[in-house]
């Protein structure tokens, strides 16, 4: 029974929660654009916003670059670069502490006003106040880990959690099993992290997605949409060679005018 | 040169009442709804006053509008691109909902349902953001109407820059004026320039500014971006909307609903040319007071033959081009000098200019000892002070504004003296610069201001970018998403954002 929810858990959900992320996200992309925003509280409240969402999100993003780099990069490569396991452990448990410490005390302080600023609690949907709530869960359980993992601070978790991820990512049927005699509170982590996936392509958190970084390449700053590209497109151009519709057809100015329209 | 074509407004401030017909006709089409209820794409401000939201001309605090950097070169005020982003996760220069007002509604239907009572039923306000009862309300769209409140916290207007402001708080010296402020469509927007997701855009065949609500993604830099204060986040749908210049009557050659609808004739809606290679140098000129100068030199003549020919070229419509000729705003703007932009320190090259208001003479006591020729005073006389006019309208400059008012009076003058006294007085136009014939058409245009002598808007030409024999048929019951399928939950979105409503609380507004 053990070996089949650890197998469900660590060895199917990944690629259940993983497709859904993706598929979901092209789907809701596709179908309703108009659905893809941050949905931002700011304007009803401002209220612990500065701090709150700069902690939460800056915190964030250094956790999600560390988990991706510290844990898909394969073993071989930090040996290669002669990066021992006790340093990096220490790196990600200072780093990963710090960063971890400072997203929760800004989700805490969202949180906060989500649930008890009446403005906000009454705009939300459920799935806001869900996501936010999983959130800080699973930061608790993030910083949490590191309570663990100060037990073994030469990496031996850490290669293990690296070899677990690492399978995944390389379809290895064995990766469940590797994860068998790891501490609960990196199980939970790993559960609730893939549940977040799950979530996303239905909840505010597609925003991620919409991160505008090509903002800072845009050519100057205005934008001017024209129709008259469709009109000076080479397939399209009704003035020089009519669109055929099964017979001949001559545009309305040509016929009046005999020439090429206004 | 890289021409192209806009379909501009000017208000005649002189005759604006001050009714707000304009301001409920288009709310009423497009922003009575949930998330919109605190939205006014066009209002009228009881001038002097700190306006909708408080304070919006102080940029110092909310950041719109562009600044020239020491090279030359202009930015947005609230950062270049990167610091723009920066300020992604919370922007500290966002005004809050509470900045234009927390809008609410009255327990209607208590009047009608309440049981016998001891005392008569009252109805209470209500939030529309929470449901709950507002003990009091404290401020509104429309707080200052009339010069509404003490003139302490009316004081705080921005235009009174360089102006002894305590003077006007004197019963005896007090002035107001209307300010009628729709989105000015710049031709340099600065919450086009901000916006990360570039969901907003310019179009290049009517110059009108649009969001796209398919690519807006809520980051709220447009919001404070614009310096005018007219992007509006919807906080129900998470995207900002704004002004449409009513594009879809537009396009079919109506005018705009505010304009439509204005009994006081004030509003005109006309056709200009010009030359978008020349925007960036127009919005970056040294000082201030030049940009209203500049802008004037990025408008293009469509008497000029070689315009015209180059146009056409360029694939502006002949009837384009007849409507620019015609065109009541370029007369105002250019021809008679009359209409100024809004605000041009803020370098965003509006196009919605307004004409500066006359005023009484400031006493009786006065009157007499100042000279009026032709009973027309010295503008600097009147009430308004040229000084508070000058910092709306030129960002500063006192002489446009006053050269633009003795116009005015000389137009009265003249038509006094044509249709009271007979008599034709060539040297009143001439005074101020204009000849007989040009003022009976600015009589014509500004005083009777008929139907199609204040709209003057060509159709658009769709027929030349869309297909229309793809498009026949293809409107009709619902072939798209939105209306297939029974289920009433949406996978993606989740459901309605809609605050608990007390039962006896109207439909919001």
């Amino acid at each position: 029974m053990n070996e089949l929810l650890n197998q469900l858990a660590f060895g199917w959900y990944p690629y259940l929660a993983i497709t859904v992320l993706i598929v979901g996200s092209i789907m809701r992309f596709d179908a309703d654009q108009f659905s893809w925003r941050s949905q931002s509280s700011q304007f009803l409240r401002r209220k612990q916003m500065m701090w709150g969402s700069n902690l939460f999100h800056l915190g964030v993003l250094v956790l999600f670059v560390g988990h991706f780099v510290g844990l898909l990069t394969p073993i071989n490569v930090f040996d290669r670069f002669g990066i021992g396991h006790g340093f990096k452990q220490l790196v990600a448990l200072i780093v990963g502490g710090i960063a971890g410490i400072a997203a929760l005390v800004g989700a805490s302080m969202l949180l906060h006003r989500r649930l008890f600023e009446p403005r906000i609690r009454q705009s939300s949907s459920f799935g806001d106040i869900a996501v936010l709530v999983l959130i800080w869960l699973q930061l608790v359980f993030g910083v949490l880990t590191v309570f663990w993992t100060m037990r073994h601070l030469d990496g031996s978790e850490m290669v293990v959690l690296m070899g677990w991820a690492n399978a995944i990512i390389t379809f290895n049927p064995a990766a469940p099993s590797l994860l068998a005699d790891v501490a609960w509170v990196y199980k939970l982590h790993i559960i609730l992290g893939l549940t977040l996936f799950l979530i996303t392509p239905f909840t505010r958190l597609i925003h991620i997605w919409s991160a505008p970084i090509w903002f800072l390449f845009r050519p100057g700053y205005q934008i001017v949409r024209s129709l008259g590209a469709v009109r000076r497109s080479p397939t399209k151009d009704i003035y020089a060679a009519p669109p055929n519709y099964g017979g001949t057809t001559t545009t309305r100015q040509q016929a009046e005018s005999g020439e090429g329209g206004a | 040169m890289r021409i192209r074509a806009q379909v501009c407004m000017v208000l005649n401030l002189d005759k604006c009442i001050g009714c707000h017909t304009c301001s409920i006709t288009c709310k009423n089409v497009w922003t009575n709804r949930e998330g919109m209820e605190y939205v006014w794409f066009n209002n009228v401000e009881t001038k002097p006053g700190i306006g909708y939201p408080k304070d919006w001309e102080n940029q110092k605090r909310w950041q719109g509008g562009w600044v020239r950097k020491k090279n030359g070169k202009i930015v947005p005020r609230q950062g270049s691109k990167w610091r723009i982003l920066s300020k992604i996760f919370a922007n500290p220069h966002l005004p809050e909902i509470d900045d234009f007002y927390e809008p609410y509604t009255f327990e209607y239907e208590w009047l009608q349902k309440a049981p016998e009572l001891q005392a008569q039923p009252a109805a209470k306000p209500r939030s529309l953001l929470t449901g709950e009862v507002m003990n009091k309300i404290e401020w509104s769209g429309n707080w200052e109407d009339m010069l509404g409140g003490e003139f302490a916290a009316r004081s705080q207007d921005y235009n009174f820059e360089g102006v002894e402001r305590e003077i006007y708080g004197e019963f005896e010296k007090t002035f107001m004026m209307y300010l009628p402020r729709l989105c000015e469509h710049c031709l340099n927007p600065s919450c086009l320039a901000s916006c990360p997701s570039g969901a907003i855009y310019k179009r290049a065949e009517d110059g009108i500014v649009l969001i796209d609500q398919e690519k807006c993604r809520g980051w709220r830099m447009c919001v404070s971006g614009c310096p005018y204060k007219k992007i509006y986040y919807n906080w129900s749908t998470g995207k900002s909307e704004k002004c449409i210049f009513c594009y879809p009557r537009i396009e079919t050659g109506q005018p705009t609903v505010c304009s439509e609808t204005c009994v006081g004739r004030i509003r005109y809606l006309g056709v200009m040319l010009y030359d978008a290679d020349k925007i960036e140098a127009a919005a970056s000129v040294e000082n201030e007071k030049d940009l209203y100068p500049a802008q004037l030199g990025v408008f293009l003549d469509p008497h000029d033959l070689a315009v015209q020919a180059e146009a056409r070229a360029q694939g502006i419509p002949d009837q384009w081009l007849e409507a620019a000729i015609r065109s009541p705003i370029y007369k105002m703007a250019v021809e008679w000098k009359v209409a100024f932009p809004l605000h041009p320190e803020y370098r965003t090259l509006p196009m919605v200019w307004y004409v500066p208001p006359l005023s009484p003479i400031q006493s009786a006591h006065e009157a007499g000892k100042i000279s009026a020729k032709d009973g027309m005073p010295d503008v600097r006389s009147l009430r308004i002070p040229l000084r508070y006019l000058a910092n709306l309208l030129t960002a500063g400059d006192e002489a446009p504004v006053a050269t633009a008012l003795e116009r005015m009076l000389a137009m009265r003058a003249y038509m006094r003296a044509k249709s009271v006294e007979g008599r034709i007085d060539p040297s009143i136009p001439e005074r101020v610069g204009l000849t007989a014939p040009i003022i009976d058409e600015m009589y014509r245009i500004m005083a009777l201001a008929n139907y199609e002598d204040r709209y003057v808007i060509p159709t658009a030409h769709r027929e030349l970018e869309e297909d229309a024999y793809a498009l026949r048929g293809s409107a009709g019951f619902g072939f798209r998403e939105g209306t297939n399928g029974s289920s009433k939950t949406n996978l993606f979105g989740g459901a309605k954002r809609t605050p608990k409503k007390n039962p006896y609380m109207d439909v919001p507004t």
